[in-house]
């Protein structure tokens, strides 16, 4: 690696917006076809909101996604934008992110979309490390095919295609994506548009692939799907709200710590623990063990569920190598000789 | 060559062309024995057509029938099209190799056999009960028995080289002995084989000294009384390489790039016989192509897609399974109105089928393989070196009219290799397009604005718009999409536009005339074909003609859409035949399109046609008109 390559950031090459942007600069003229009370609304104000304050050109931000409810969302920014095919829209963003260094892109992706029919793009994206920021939005259920249990659904899951329950055991797309070599893992809630924003913005600076998965409700196939991270009365027990750098609490307050038990981490009471046994949250951790610990926490009825960025380390990203290899290889001579001259490589022989 | 003495010139015979096939184990090294003889013999200006024919295990049981490896080699002193029906000549380096190729050559061939593998064992294995040098069996053969394994253990005896490598080196006598026997010079092989071995200079040496020896065995041995020599062949004037069909494609691609001012994008995962292009094509980065290894073959046409978006040439290469993966993509570039090449290197099928034999049964699935009315277009190539310039037609339709064009090879051509007059830079077609940089439509009340599907009227193709191009912002999809603006549309009369306007506009795309080659004028016959079948309907339309009969030929490039006068051109013949390596895929296509009964021949055996079956084809199609 050259150092040149070392010292970029996420938005060296990316042009600059020329004057101040606001949240209706994105805005398409697309009529807005989620139904009343979807997530995914919370989640498309909260990223007009946010855009903005990266100060990119409009025209330098691309989303691609794939094919679901949350895969209608390029639609209604006013960026470029695809709508691609079922799983596809990683590989897809990918060829575009390698080939466009001045382009910021993004990949929204849904619980099906990203986890079944696109889990093998995920993976390999985030193994890359291309520079993509990839949105799972993760509502446990199959919603624009009206009901059937995803590849996150808890086990038992009673839908149209399960009568009876359904019997897979379910990803946990934090584990999926750390065990994939993530360089960036992170989580974030539709309701908690301060908390999404500022993951939002954390992933947009990471150099390289980011994961993000957004709980977001499903109200029509799977109502409430996240309430007991979402009621006031519950949310403080269920909740970890990691914080780079502070030690890691969970309660009103702050009466359950994490602490290392066994091979991974867990919960005990903050009264009976040492405080230097307290994790002190560190998302800079190369091993990645930490994270996928961190990850472990939640048990299926998802208490201590961490929300924050849990994994945040730099690795070269695909496309800056690529670029790289690239650069090496150019000539400065024109490309019509170098043409004539490979033709003309080899054994060649002249009929007069 | 110089430093082997010559004790006593023998007599040489002027042949005009000679068949010799190699064969051996797949690990005897015959791949690179064929190459090296080829590329001697290039040099030494003779047309030629070669025909690489290796099992799909890397290394199948040693001394077993599906293990040989064998490399068929036409050349000769005028222009010809195919790698020759059968051998003049075969070198056969175990009884495997024998066996497994003898059922192939006419009366009066020559065979040089490698006699010290011809032990009881060896010979057990591949059921001959006795030696076949002891029966009648080779009784209408020229049969040389050469040892050509302790001839080269002993030549290299004064080297310090394992007995393994020494054995090893056998295939380069076998190619000393041979190039001396058809008076092919061997200098370039022995720079080849300095630079192929330059880590290791001792087994460098040890191929050397086994070239000469070879070289030196025919100038002394009683055995081989004649030499041969083949002249060189009167050519149009230029420049020549020997190519494959996958180099060729590659450049192709690589000279699309340069032509067109693009960067180049390939996605691609491995696959036989496609891999090659990718290979081929990681080497020239300073062209700016980008190569994609992608984690399987809907993601490397996925990648192509995204980067064509973004302005590149995006090209995915495969053979027919990866075809059958990446179809939901495809009609996605369909819908987008992107351009995509996707080269598809044909084999036997269906599934895994025979991996590296031949065949053109993916036509269908070119034409038709997608869901929803999803019409692409789609060139095939004619012969190794034609695999550049339809590579450059393919990336041509792709970048002008914004649509995906499937390009098709085969195995025969990936593979086969025939002298290339290397063409002028300049004479290539230009291949710009310009990017979409403003609003391309005023509304009623004056506004300029874009419109993503706002056509071309002459081509029909929407502008490209990439991503980065200030106020041209938009949103695209695989949903359907109102005709000019692009929103979504559920509106029926509007689908039904877009239907047809997607199929027109592949109809709109402008590709020549169709030719007829029929220098006697007056053929009531047309043979026709499409792909690699070229060069064996040509040399059987040659053969038919030299014995006093006429028949017209015609081959299709264009297969999507279609030569504008092709019908009018199957209407002016009373018969039409249509020899593919199918079940009649084009016949088929014919038939429907217009109406005109056309005769299949249809052969799938994983091998190219000969001549002499089509000339026996066609013969009796002439005589029956």
């Amino acid at each position: 690696m050259s150092e040149t390559v070392a010292a970029r950031t996420a938005f060296d090459l990316i042009p600059k917006a020329t004057g101040p942007q606001a949240a209706k600069d994105f805005k398409s003229d697309q009529e807005v076809r989620w139904c009343p009370g979807c997530g995914d609304y919370a989640i498309l104000a909260a990223m007009q909101g946010f855009l903005p304050e990266l100060g990119l050109a409009r025209e330098n931000i691309c989303f691609v996604s794939g094919i679901g409810c949350s895969s209608r969302f390029p639609y209604y920014l006013n960026t470029y934008g695809m709508h691609s095919i079922h799983g596809r829209a990683p590989a897809i963003a990918t060829g575009l992110a390698a080939s466009r260094p001045d382009l910021s892109v993004w990949v929204v992706t849904g619980d099906g979309d990203a986890l079944s029919i696109g889990g093998n793009h995920l993976i390999h994206a985030l193994r890359r490390n291309v520079n993509l920021k990839i949105l799972l939005f993760n509502n446990r259920i199959y919603g624009l095919t009206k009901g059937q249990y995803s590849p996150t659904s808890e086990v038992g899951k009673l839908t149209k295609s399960t009568p009876m329950g359904s019997v897979d055991y379910p990803f946990n797309p934090l584990s999926l994506a750390i065990g994939a070599e993530a360089s960036f893992v992170a989580r974030t809630i539709d309701s908690d548009r301060k908390h999404l924003t500022s993951v939002l913005r954390a992933a947009a600076e990471h150099e390289g692939s980011a994961f993000v998965e957004i709980y977001q409700n499903c109200n029509i196939f799977n109502d409430g799907a996240f309430d007991v991270l979402k009621d006031p009365e519950s949310r403080d027990e269920a909740l970890i709200r990691l914080e780079h750098g502070s030690p890691i609490t969970l309660g009103k307050d702050g009466q359950w710590a994490v602490v290392r038990t066994g091979w991974g981490l867990g919960v005990a009471e903050t009264a009976s623990v040492d405080p230097a046994d307290i994790v002190v949250h560190d998302e800079t951790v190369e091993d990645a063990s930490y994270a996928f610990a961190l990850s472990r926490l939640p048990g299926l009825d998802l208490r201590n569920t961490p929300i924050g960025v849990l994994r945040n380390v730099k690795r070269p990203t695909y496309d800056s190598i690529v670029r790289e290899q690239l650069e090496t290889a150019a000539t400065s001579a024109p490309k019509e000789e170098e043409l004539a001259r490979l033709l003309n490589s080899g054994d060649t022989w002249t009929i007069l | 060559m110089s430093d082997v003495s010559s004790p006593e010139a023998k007599p040489i015979r002027q042949l005009d062309h000679v068949v010799i096939r190699f064969a051996g184990d797949s690990g005897d090294g015959m791949q690179l024995t064929g190459d090296r003889f080829t590329s001697e013999t290039a040099q030494l200006g003779n047309d030629l057509s070669t025909l690489p024919n290796f099992p799909a295990e890397i290394r199948a049981p040693a001394g077993t029938l599906p293990g040989v490896s064998s490399f068929q080699l036409h050349f000769a002193d005028h222009d010809i099209l195919t790698p020759g029906d059968a051998p003049d000549v075969l070198v056969a380096m175990n009884p495997a190799a024998l066996k497994a190729n003898v059922g192939d050559l006419p009366g009066g061939a020559t065979v040089i056999v490698n006699v010290d593998e011809f032990n009881k064992r060896a010979m057990a294995k591949v059921g001959y009960a006795t030696s076949p040098f002891e029966d009648d069996s080779l009784s209408g053969f020229t049969v040389h028995q050469v040892p050509l394994t302790s001839m080269t253990v002993e030549s290299l005896a004064e080297y310090e080289v394992p007995k393994r490598d020494a054995v090893r080196a056998k295939n380069m006598f076998a190619l000393g002995l041979i190039s001396w026997l058809y008076s092919r010079p061997v200098e370039s092989t022995i720079a080849f084989i300095e630079r192929k071995f330059a880590a290791r200079p001792e087994i460098a040496t040890a191929n050397v000294a086994a070239i000469k020896a070879g070289w030196a065995y025919g100038e002394t041995t009683e055995g081989f009384a004649v030499r041969y020599e083949v002249k060189p062949a009167t050519l149009p004037a230029g420049n020549y390489r020997n190519i494959t069909g996958n180099t060729a494609l590659a450049y192709g691609i690589v000279a699309a790039g340069v032509r067109s001012e693009l960067p180049v994008f390939l996605g691609a995962y491995p696959i036989t016989p496609a891999s090659d292009i990718l290979h081929e094509l990681s080497r020239h980065k300073k062209f700016g192509v980008t190569t994609f290894q992608a984690e399987d073959e809907i993601a490397a046409v996925g990648a192509a897609i995204g980067a064509s978006y973004g302005g590149a040439l995006g090209v995915t290469s495969t053979s027919g399974p990866g075809v059958a993966l990446k179809s939901e993509a495809i009609s996605l570039a369909v819908a987008l109105e992107l351009p995509l090449v996707v080269v598809d290197v044909q084999r036997a099928g269906p599934s895994t089928g025979l991996p590296t034999k031949t065949e053109q049964a993916d036509l269908n699935i070119a034409l038709f393989g997608r869901h929803g009315e999803a019409p692409v277009a789609v060139v095939a190539a004619s012969s190794p070196s034609d695999c550049f310039h339809a590579a450059l037609e393919a990336c041509r339709i792709a970048v002008q009219y914004r649509t995906p064009v499937i390009l098709l090879s085969d195995g025969y051509l990936a593979n086969g290799s025939e002298p290339w007059k290397l063409p002028e830079i300049d004479e290539l077609p230009d291949l710009r397009v310009a990017f979409a940089d403003g609003p391309n439509h005023t509304l009623d009340n004056g506004e300029e604005v874009f419109w993503p599907y706002k056509r071309d009227p002459q081509t029909l193709a929407r502008p490209w718009a990439v991503p980065g191009t200030a106020g041209l912002e938009h949103r695209i999809g695989g949903l359907e999409k109102r005709d000019g603006t692009g929103d979504i549309s559920y509106d029926p009369a509007n689908h039904d536009l877009m239907v047809r306007t997607r199929a027109a506009r592949i109809e709109a795309i402008e590709v020549p005339d169709l030719e007829v080659e029929d220098p006697t004028g007056d053929a009531r016959v047309l043979a026709l074909g499409w792909g690699s079948t070229y060069g064996p309907i040509g040399a059987a339309c040659r053969k038919l003609r030299a014995a006093g009969q006429s028949i017209a030929q015609a081959h299709l490039r264009h297969l999507s859409p279609m030569p504008a006068n092709l019908g009018k051109v199957l209407a002016s013949y009373d018969k039409v035949i249509v020899p593919e390596m199918n079940l009649g895929q084009l016949s088929t296509v014919l038939r429907a399109r217009f109406l005109v009964d056309v005769i299949g021949y249809q052969q799938v055996r994983g091998l190219p046609f000969t001549s002499t079956e089509l000339e026996s084809v066609f013969e009796e199609v002439v005589k029956n008109v």
